[in-house]
């Protein structure tokens, strides 16, 4: 199933806070990278990257970029398949209307299907 | 079966690049194709050719050297992850003005499309990171 022209299903797994580490930030160029081939993109946040999103982020007190705005224009760049697990969210005290972008609430029973409908997982 | 690896994390800190350079040379001993190694965040340290280990332990670079030089293996850093960390080849240091280069042998830098890229001509991508 290779070869000129192959769409593959990737799901990048963001599961890190994003300041701390420098995960975050990468993984979103990667992100970007798997949709300009064409690629089947989905996002999933789970666990402290669920924070990744957050509204509100202000890094200047840390002397780091803030790149959240960039979830924004993921839309505009054909990756709309965004998914949060709700365990993660409530576990934070966190609500969908907490988020930067429309997401897609998932269990973890979900997230296990949607993994299992995945050609390739990215961890990050 | 046709394989693609990533490697996330730098030498000696963590053991996710001793389990990716152990698991790619299984995988190749079983005679396995290995498509491509893509060293992303800390990974790219891994690339560096100014390490020097000390003698009685193992050295993670030159270990990784020496198995593309056995098996042909395409070895990249990711370009982006590497400016960062200051890994540096020829083209590299011309373009920002470095005075200096320390990529390792067997290595190449380019972009995160050749992640890409190795996980859709691949059967499995395998990810070893923290």
């Amino acid at each position: 199933m290779q070869g000129v022209g192959t769409i593959k299903r990737f799901l990048f797994v963001n599961r890190r806070a994003p300041w701390g580490t420098g995960y975050a930030v990468e993984a979103l160029d990667a992100v970007l990278i798997a949709a300009a081939f064409d690629q089947d993109v989905s996002v999933l946040f789970v666990d402290d990257g669920v924070y990744q999103i957050k509204k509100g982020q202000d890094t200047r007190a840390i002397g780091v970029k803030n790149f959240s705005p960039a979830y924004g224009a993921l839309a505009t760049c054909d990756v709309e398949k965004l998914y949060v697990e709700r365990e993660s969210l409530k576990a934070r005290g966190l609500g969908e209307g907490d988020l930067l972008v429309p997401v897609r609430v998932l269990g973890a029973k979900e997230v296990a299907e949607l993994m299992d409908e995945q050609d390739v997982i990215l961890s990050f | 079966m046709k394989f693609a690896i990533q490697v996330n994390e730098g030498p000696y800190q963590h053991q996710a690049s001793d389990s990716a350079y152990q698991f790619t040379r299984a995988v190749l001993e079983k005679g396995h194709q290995v498509v491509r190694v893509f060293f992303f965040h800390d990974g790219v340290n891994n690339a560096t050719r100014l390490a020097s280990p000390p003698q009685d332990d193992r050295n993670v670079g030159r270990r990784w050297t020496e198995l593309a030089e056995r098996y042909d293996l395409d070895l990249v850093v990711c370009v982006a992850a590497a400016q960062r960390r200051g890994i540096v080849d020829e083209g590299e240091a011309e373009r920002h003005g470095k005075g200096a280069t320390n990529l390792a042998p067997r290595f190449r830098v380019s972009g995160l499309g050749q992640l890409i890229e190795a996980a859709i001509e691949s059967d499995r991508l395998v990810v070893f990171g923290d």
